[in-house]
This record gives structure tokens, sequence and C-alpha cells, in this order.
């Protein structure tokens, strides 16, 4: 028993952890680049019902996927419009629209679904068969029997770490998340740089919402996201805008909602409610201890205008 | 030598009404160092702006090597061989030298970095400049002084024939201004041709070979620089339109009364690293100490202490013999201290009120502002008047607010503020920073009749010509220690080499 319970908590934990990692990465554009996107939560919130609704007309999970994606870049165009053309407060746009994306997807799901007994369904992402590597002992069942959303996920890590440290755009999102005025002297639009960063964190955010409906579970219903943009957020300062950093964040996250799944399915004696908790704990504590000692981007949350000095 | 790289022909440029560059004409020659002087506000930046692409000319032709050329971005001036080191550093502090040089550059490779071309570039351009810059150094690490070899090393990075420096040595210690100057020497023997935008009239006879004068946007003179003929005076005279006087008449003998004593005071900033580091010294009435340093050695955490500001770790301060070491803002302020910090804007005044209310934010509970619950707009006014006409502060009305005043006005509200009071310390800290000729000497001619009157005057400045100017005593602070306490005739090097934390001989006092 032991052994088993030690691989599927092991193995739950990288699948729990999937979306939150999708997320988290696409914020490490967004908030690098000098820019708190709390509208993360509704991003995610609306693709993962445009992923849902996409896949069940078309039967094709691909579209589903792709679907989400567009509609995280349009749901985060509005953010960067926002925050970037506008100038608004950031917290106000971000809060704004993470309301906004939970309340219109119910309302859209109502209204394309009515009102059913049985909720609909699709076939979700099937996990893939690695041939004898998925047949290791122990380490085949924690690593090789996902489905296709972890994997794209784990790639992602190596490409954000790539983008962010190999590439001009990199460089230049790192520039002007610290020092807009010396980026625009050196001929950088500052402007075009945040709003491919916050479009960039929505195309993420919108995988992120997909894993939700299509990998993680075979349909939509409310409150699914529950948090899980928010702790993105998190796990992104905790991780320190390191890609890397940000895999062993979210795995810590997802390990703690796994725990805590795997506890109440045992049956331990702790109310479930507590331990549902869990990785919200988790996240107030975690970002309590290590909020003093990080170097936020310096002009993060501050809007950027040649005028001022 | 004599052809003319660059010419500016009638150039002008106007915001809204005003005039920045009214007809304005330069030429700069090649392999020459060309000064642009002039006060705050003549219209030297924005003539280097328009020539870097920053501004479009309202009128004007410039001409490269003869041929007209119309520059309408700072990366098309970068093409024509133009380079601009600006006044506040436009480096990233949390990347290294290569990154932030190899920002906004295309180069093969693309859309990759290619930190291996740009290094192998800085250590060239560093080895044939002597500029002595590491390109993996993070430049949060790095001494201003070397910021600026980046900047410079920035500029030259495409094949750079024009330099221009935006008051490079504003910054500086002497001593890296001494460094930057043998840096423009360098460039000068291998070709370039150098534009140094400055108001310090000393340095531009010290390295210029030419020197052009704007005032009020206009060209007021050009003249070539012949360091045994050309006088600080004429240069002067011609920038501020008059004769300015640099020689404060000072009264002699100071009397041995102390107004504030500090003793062995210890005191740790807000990050818990000791700022202050066991300060022992005195001010007494009828004298000037002047306090001098690098800025980040303490000076700031001195004030803050002093004023109250800021809670000391241990010592004790004293002020007319009243222990004032736990004492409030306001019990200090009561005691007869006048403050005038160093961010007049931010922590000097109140940049959204106007000027008399400004004037009153010491006193407004004293009569007559203040009747019962109420202020007195009347009396405020009044007295507001009278303090407008008795420092000469430029502005039609009082109820101007003090964001629309210039700077130099600004800091005549919160001496007029801090003086009407009477004090019997004055703290002043960088009073004269970012003023124009005119204003510098005003402010500086109050502290010298204030001292006069047998103030006792704190002045904490990075200035050292402001320094030996006025002061009578000079305290040289270096991380948060006193370096030595010493009187002005040991001459600016010493206390320069003490500034940046050299002990060679004994201190006296």
């Amino acid at each position: 028993m032991t052994l088993d319970f030690i691989i599927s908590l092991l193995g739950g934990t990288l699948r729990t952890s999937t979306p939150i990692l999708l997320a988290a990465l696409g914020q490490i554009y967004t908030q690098k680049s000098g820019i708190l996107d709390l509208s993360v939560e509704g991003t995610m919130t609306v693709s993962c019902l445009a992923a849902f609704v996409a896949a069940f007309y078309s039967q094709s999970l691909f579209i589903g996927m792709l679907v989400a994606v567009v509609v995280g870049l349009m749901y985060s165009a509005l953010m960067a419009f926002l925050c970037i053309t506008i100038k608004a407060n950031q917290v106000i746009a971000g809060t704004a629209l993470t309301m906004l994306g939970t309340g219109l997807a119910s309302f859209m799901y109502r209204v394309i679904f009515g009102i059913r007994e049985l909720p609909p369904v699709i076939k979700s992402c099937q996990n893939l068969d690695f041939g004898f590597l998925s047949r290791i002992p122990i380490i085949g069942p924690i690593l090789f029997t996902h489905n296709i959303t972890i994997y794209i996920a784990l790639g992602l890590v190596v490409v954000t770490w790539f983008v962010m440290n190999k590439t001009v755009f990199g460089l230049e999102v790192h520039a002007v998340g610290e020092y807009p005025r010396a980026a625009d002297s050196k001929g950088i639009k500052v402007s075009v740089i945040r709003y491919a960063s916050v479009l960039l964190g929505g195309m993420y955010s919108g995988l992120a919402g997909a894993s939700m409906s299509l990998g993680f579970m075979n349909t939509y219903t409310d409150h699914m996201i529950a948090g899980r943009g928010f702790i993105a957020i998190a796990v992104v300062v905790f991780a320190r805008w390191s890609p890397v950093k940000a895999l062993g964040a979210a795995l810590l996250f997802g390990g703690a909602n796994t725990l805590q799944m795997r506890m109440q399915s045992i049956g331990v004696d702790i109310p479930n409610q507590l331990l549902q908790a869990l990785p919200y704990i988790l996240t107030v504590i975690v970002l309590l201890g290590v909020s003093k000692h990080v170097n936020f981007p310096a002009a993060f949350g501050v809007p950027y205008s040649r005028k001022d000095n | 030598m004599g052809e003319a790289i660059l010419q500016m022909k009638g150039i002008s440029k106007f915001f809204g009404d005003m005039a920045a560059n009214d007809n304005v004409n330069f030429s700069l020659e090649k392999g020459t160092v060309h000064g642009l002087l002039g006060e705050n506000g003549a219209g030297k930046t924005t003539l280097m702006n328009v020539l870097f692409g920053l501004l479009k000319p309202d009128g004007g032709t410039i001409f490269i090597e003869g041929n007209p050329v119309t520059i309408h971005s700072p990366a098309q001036a970068m093409e024509l061989g133009i380079g601009m080191v600006h006044q506040h550093f436009m480096l990233v502090p949390t990347m290294t030298v290569t990154e932030n040089v190899m920002l906004g550059l295309h180069l093969p490779k693309f859309p990759l970095l290619n930190p291996s071309l740009v290094k192998q570039r800085i250590n060239e351009l560093s080895q044939q400049f002597a500029l002595d810059v590491d390109p993996d150094a993070l430049i949060s690490q790095l001494s201003v002084g070397q910021q600026q070899r980046v900047e410079i090393i920035t500029a030259l990075y495409h094949e750079t024939t024009i330099l221009i420096l935006d008051e490079p040595t504003a910054v500086l210690t002497p001593d890296e201004a001494k460094e930057l100057f043998v840096i423009l020497r360098t460039l000068k023997a291998h070709g370039t041709s150098v534009v140094l935008i400055s108001h310090k009239l000393e340095e531009i006879i010290a390295i210029a070979d030419e020197v052009t004068v704007l005032r009020n946007g206009e060209l007021v003179g050009f003249t070539k620089i012949d360091k045994e003929v050309t006088r600080k005076e004429d240069l002067s005279a011609m920038m501020v339109g008059r004769e300015v006087s640099f020689d404060f008449k000072k009264q002699k003998g100071t009397s041995m009364h102390e107004v504030l004593s500090v003793r062995e005071l210890c005191v740790n900033n807000e990050r818990g690293v000791q700022a202050l580091d066991h300060m022992t010294f005195t001010v007494r009435r009828g004298e000037i100490l002047a306090i001098a340093g690098v800025d980040g050695n303490g000076q700031k955490e001195l004030c803050e202490v002093l004023t109250g500001l800021r809670q000391p770790g241990s010592g004790a301060i004293t002020l007319n013999g009243n222990d004032i070491t736990q004492a409030s803002p306001k019990q200090i302020n009561e005691l007869n201290v006048a403050y005038v910090p160093e961010d007049r804007q931010k922590s000097g005044l109140i940049m959204d009120w106007d000027i008399s209310k400004n004037l009153v934010l010491k006193n407004f509970r004293k009569k007559p502002f203040t009747k019962g619950l109420f202020l007195s707009k009347k009396e405020m006014d009044e007295a507001a008047e009278q303090a407008v006409e008795a420092f000469k502060i430029k502005t039609d009305q009082v109820s101007t607010l003090v964001k629309n005043l210039s700077g130099g006005n600004q800091q005549k509200v919160i001496l007029a503020r801090e003086l009407a009071t009477d004090p019997d310390l004055l703290i002043v800290s960088h009073p004269t920073r970012g003023l124009d000729i005119g204003a510098m000497e005003y402010v500086r001619s109050i502290l010298i009749a204030k001292r006069n009157a047998g103030v006792g005057v704190l002045l904490v400045s990075a200035d050292l010509e402001e320094i030996f100017q006025t002061a009578d005593r000079i305290l040289v602070i270096y991380n948060g220690r006193v370096m030595g306490i010493v009187n002005p005739d040991v001459g600016i090097q010493k206390v320069g080499q003490m500034m940046a934390g050299i002990t060679t001989g004994e201190a006296h006092a």
C-alpha cells in the first residue's frame, strides 16, 4: 500500500501541478516586463470553457486547445489594452477582468448547454504510451503515464527558459520591466514588448485553462479553476521569475493538492474542508516567507510614459 | 584639424511659445573637444537632442561632413556616427555590462542573442580607449564612474565619430572626473570629436578646445579656449549675462559657542546596515561646517537623525545644551532648527500646494496664521507676499502652485520658510543641486549671510566648489565615518582624496 500510495501521489502531483505550471510560465514573461496581471484567473476560466465548447462541437481535442489559446490571447489583449494603452491601475483592471471572466464563463455555459440532467462530457486527452518507458517500475507510472498536456507544460519550461535567457526578446522583456526609459532610449518600443509579454502570458493561461477541462477532467463546471490562476501568480514570485524554479514551485502546490485529495480518499480523520484549504494555506505561508526577500522588477506595476520623469 | 565634421545652422526649436533654441549655429571640428556651455534651461540639451534625433527641429539644417542630413531617430543618429551619453544613465542595474550594451543592437544571429560577439567588441574598445570595463560585471556592482564608462562604450559601439556627453562630471568625484578627462583626450587622439555639455566653467577651460555659449535659447558666444588666457569670469559673464561673484566676503572670527554637538553617533539604515559609525563633531555659532562626501556615505541618515526623522542607534546629540537624541521632529523644530532637505520636491515642499501654504508648513499652528480652529488665509497670503519680496521668488502671485516654479524658485520658497523663524541651527543638504548659476550664487550668499548673523550652519554637499566657497571647516564623511575635519586651506585635492576614502597624512582641525 505504501509504495503504491507514493507512486500515485507523485504521479498525481505532476498532473495537478500542470495547469498551475502552464499559467505560471506565461506570467514569467508578463511580470518580467513589469506588469502584474491579476486577470490570469479570469483568462483561465474563459479559456477552460472555450476549450470544452470547441472540443465538444468539433470532437477534436486539438481544436479545443487551439481555441483556448486564441481565446486566452484575446482575453489578455483586454488586459494589455487597459494597463498599457489606457494606463489603468493594474490591480483594479486585473481584478475586474477576473470577475468578468468567471461570470462570463458561467453565463455562456448556461446559454450554450442550458440546464441538463447530466452534464455534457467529451472524451478527454488519453494517457500516452511510451512503450517500455511506461513499464519501468516506479519511474514509469510516475513520469510516463500522463496525457499530452503534462508533456507540453514540461516542454514549455525549456522553451520559456530559452526565450528569456537566450533571445533578444527575452533581454528586451527584462529591460522593459526594470528600466523602461533605458529601453526606450535604445530604440526598444516599450509598449510593444509589454503587449507581447501580456499576450504570451494570456496564451499560456489559455493552455492552462484547456488542460483543466480537456486534460484533468472531461467536462466544464463552474469554479473549476478554483484559484489556480492566483496560485500561479504566487508561484512566479516564489520562483523568482525562473522557469525551472517555477516547475519546482508548481510541483509543491500540486503536491499539496494531491496529498489532500489522497488523504480524503483514504479517510484521514481531519475535516475535509481543512484539507481542501491546504494548497491555499501553503500559498499564504510561502508568500509571507518569501515576499520580503524578493527583488521585483523595478518598474513592476508602473505604467510607462515618455513624458514623466 | 580645421575641417568641420558637424555643422548645425539656424536651429530653432519651440515648446509652445517658448523658444528652447532660437536660430542657433554650432560647428564642431574634427578631433576636438567642444564645450557647450550655458545655465540650466539655456537650450544646451535641446540642441543636442535635436542632433541625436530625439527632438524634431522647427527650423534649421544639420550638415555632417558637409552633407545636409535630417535625423528622425536616435537609431539614425547612431548610423551617422553620433553617440550620446545621457546625464541620467540609461543602464539596467540588474543586467551585466554586455547585456546592457547588447540592448537595442541588431546583430547577426537575430533573434538569438550574441553575447560573445558583443563581449569581444567591448574588450576591444575597452583596450583601445583605456576604459577598463569588465563585460561580465553587473551594473549595480559598478561605481558611478565605471557605469559612465559603460555608457561611453555603448555610445562608441558603432563606429562613432561624434560623441555627445551631457553633464558628465555632475555625478563624479574629482578623481573620477580626472579619469574621464584622460579618456576624452584619448578619444580625441583617435580622431573622435566630442561635444561636452556643461555648466562648470573649470572643466570647460581644462578640457575643451573651443566653447559655444548659449543663454535663453540663443547663441551668445563662441571662442577658442586657451588655458593660459581664458578666464572663468569671462565665460560666466557670457553665460549669465552679467558679472558673477565667486568670492564671498566672509567676516572673520567664529565664536566658540557650540550650537550642535554630536557624540559617538551610530545609526542603521532601513536595511539594518550601519550607516553612521561613531560620528563625533560640533557646529559652532557663526560658522559653516560642511559635510563633504560622495552621495550615499551616510549624509542622508545624518540629516534625518539630526531632524528627528530617524532613531539613532547609540550616541548623543545636544542642541544648545538640550539633549535631543530622542526628540521628535516637532520638538526639534521648536528648538529653532531649520532644515532644507536634499530632495526639495519630495521632502521639502508639497508640490500640489501653492506658495503661501508651503510657506506656513512649519508654523501654521501658531498665531497669526491660526485663529481658533481655522487657518487665516489673509495672514498667510500677506506673509507670503513679504517672503516672495524678500527672497526674490519669481512668481506673479502667492497662489501659484510650487510645482510650476523653477528649481531655483522652489529652493527659495524652502529657504524663506525655514529662515522665517530665525533659527539657531540651519541644516542644508545639497542646497544648490540642479540649480542654475544665478540661483546657486543667491543660495550660497544666503548661507554666508546667516553665518555672519551668528547662525550655526551644517552644509551637506558633494560639490567641492560650493564647499570651498562657503565652509569654515570641512568634515569629510566616508562609509559613515568621519575621515577627518579639516580647514579649507588643505586644498581641494586633499579633500577629494579623503572623500574617496584615501587616508594620507594626518587630519587636523
